[in-house]
């Protein structure tokens, strides 16, 4: 494994006040292969860190193991339940960090296929999570829904259609109100934006600003995209070969990076 | 109004090091220290090179410096940006350190006007209020109205610059940095822009700027800095 020299730990976001989410010394490997290696970062409510890194570097991997789908090899993850105050996750028994993880978090995934049930409508993709906390109303529940679709700026007469019949960027906003209509305070978002032509990213992404300013969201979102991460992200964590290299303020580690990896990705995307 | 200085570099340094050029490095200036207190104007001297640029984006947190310290009364109370945490730094640029830069940078689909109310918006003022001020400060500058709904991705240099402008003068900022606010607009709309600096300097705002433009810098410095005379050794 070479070896790889990290910049000196400046803001590496450790607050003093009690954090969302805190991750200490994360690591998952999978046998001799280095997913993750001692990752730490606090998040506070409302932030929003970007990873990026190239393909293989461990974002996916981090991501999973932050989100509960992917139990680490050392390290923990804690987040400020409702009902348990700040806990490590992987500690909590199945059922209980099932139920936080319906009540309080959101996860978008890149391909839309892999975040909705593709056999039922698209408004009922986006009720389910009312269901899965405890309501039974199904007038109040058809009414968020309508509320949700019309709020990711989808037409609204269409929701008893399946989401095969939307298109792609429209799936990815089914998927988007899926993981926001029961009220999460983190979202996790894995290169969201990342099948969609661009025209319709732009529309995607503005849409996922507007919302995580007005709902007061916290994000980690995964992306290979500068641009992306530039738009969306208020700091950024830089990983390399299952390391996090680098972390700061978004404009700072992107338009002065310390690292020589950040510097070579940054000098790496195309100008148009 | 205090008079305690509302930005202070101490001993600062910067010097870039390119790790995919064999490490080459390139320092720009060593051992600076500036002060600006309420109403005043500071000017950045020095020919193109010199590192005015590197030193306000170094005070706006945009480049890290290698040594020293920048100041900034945020809330009665210092914040040191080199070392603050990144949501401490976004705080006091959202309500203590504008910024108006060369160009703007365009979001796709957001119109002009909503892109001059954002820092409003962020502060938690009303829309309606914004809305209003938006339209006031785009209607000084002239900037045609059948334009502000439009996104300024394809507005001329000059239109995307007096958006720019707008957007940074629309809150009262307590400190402001300005580099080349002028540089692409005609003579009519570099006096509103004067006039824009000195309302802020009259309120008691303090300012570093860049002006390539010798009018407008005669008409708003209230002193010159020389940022050579801190040129580190190469």
């Amino acid at each position: 494994m070479d070896a790889v020299v990290m910049t000196k730990p400046r803001a590496s976001g450790m607050t003093q006040v009690a954090p969302l989410l805190r991750v200490t010394d994360l690591t998952k490997s999978y046998g001799h292969v280095v997913g993750c290696r001692n990752v730490s970062f606090e998040l506070r409510p409302g932030e929003v860190v970007g990873i990026v890194g190239e393909s293989g570097s461990g974002k996916t991997t981090l991501l999973n193991a932050i989100s509960g789908k992917l139990p680490p090899t050392a390290g923990k993850v804690e987040f400020d339940t409702s009902r348990f105050g700040l806990t490590d996750i992987y500690g909590l028994n199945e059922p209980d960090r099932r139920r936080m993880q319906r009540e309080e978090w959101g996860f978008v995934h890149q391909n839309p296929r892999d975040g909705l049930r593709m056999r039922v409508s698209g408004g009922a993709n986006v009720a389910e999570p009312l269901m899965n906390i405890g309501d039974r109303h199904y007038g109040r529940m058809r009414a968020a829904t309508i509320a949700w679709l019309d709020r990711v700026e989808l037409d609204t007469r269409r929701i008893d259609d399946k989401p095969r019949n939307f298109s792609g960027g429209m799936q990815q906003r089914i998927q988007v109100a899926r993981n926001l209509i029961h009220g999460p305070r983190l979202v996790f978002m894995d290169e969201p934006t990342g099948g969609l032509d661009v025209s319709v990213q732009a529309r995607l992404l503005d849409l996922l600003r507007e919302l995580v300013r007005d709902l007061n969201l916290a994000v980690i979102i995964v992306t290979h995209d500068m641009a992306v991460a530039r738009l969306m992200a208020d700091r950024l964590l830089v990983m390399k070969s299952g390391f996090v290299v680098e972390t700061g303020l978004t404009d700072q580690v992107l338009d002065d990076p310390q690292h020589p990896y950040t510097q070579l990705l940054v000098s790496s995307v195309l100008q148009i | 109004m205090s008079n305690l200085p509302l930005i202070v570099v101490d001993d600062l340094a910067k010097t870039f090091v390119l790790h995919n050029a064999d490490s080459a490095q390139i320092p720009v200036f060593e051992r600076l220290t500036l002060e600006v207190g309420p109403g005043e104007c500071v000017v950045l001297a020095g020919e193109s090179g010199v590192g005015k640029s590197t030193l306000m984006r170094s005070i706006y947190g945009n480049y890290l410096p290698t040594q020293g310290s920048v100041r900034v009364l945020h809330d009665g109370e210092y914040v040191d940006i080199t070392q603050a945490l990144p949501h401490q730094v976004l705080d006091v640029r959202r309500r203590t350190l504008g910024y108006v830069s060369q160009f703007l940078r365009v979001i796709p689909r957001i119109s002009t006007l909503h892109l001059v109310m954002e820092p409003l918006l962020e502060n938690g003022v009303a829309t309606e209020e914004a809305r209003a001020r938006a339209e006031t400060l785009l209607s000084a500058l002239r900037l045609p109205r059948a334009h502000w709904d439009l996104p300024p991705a394809t507005f001329s240099g000059g239109e995307q610059q007096r958006v720019n402008i707008a957007r940074s003068f629309i809150r009262n900022y307590p400190v402001m940095l300005l580099d080349e606010p002028t540089a692409s607009l005609d003579a009519e709309n570099r006096a509103i822009v004067v006039t824009l600096i000195k309302e802020a300097l009259g309120r008691g705002a303090a300012m570093i700027g860049i002006f390539h433009d010798h009018d407008v810098r005669d008409a708003v410095a209230t002193r010159l800095f020389g940022v050579s005379e801190f040129k580190a050794a190469a």
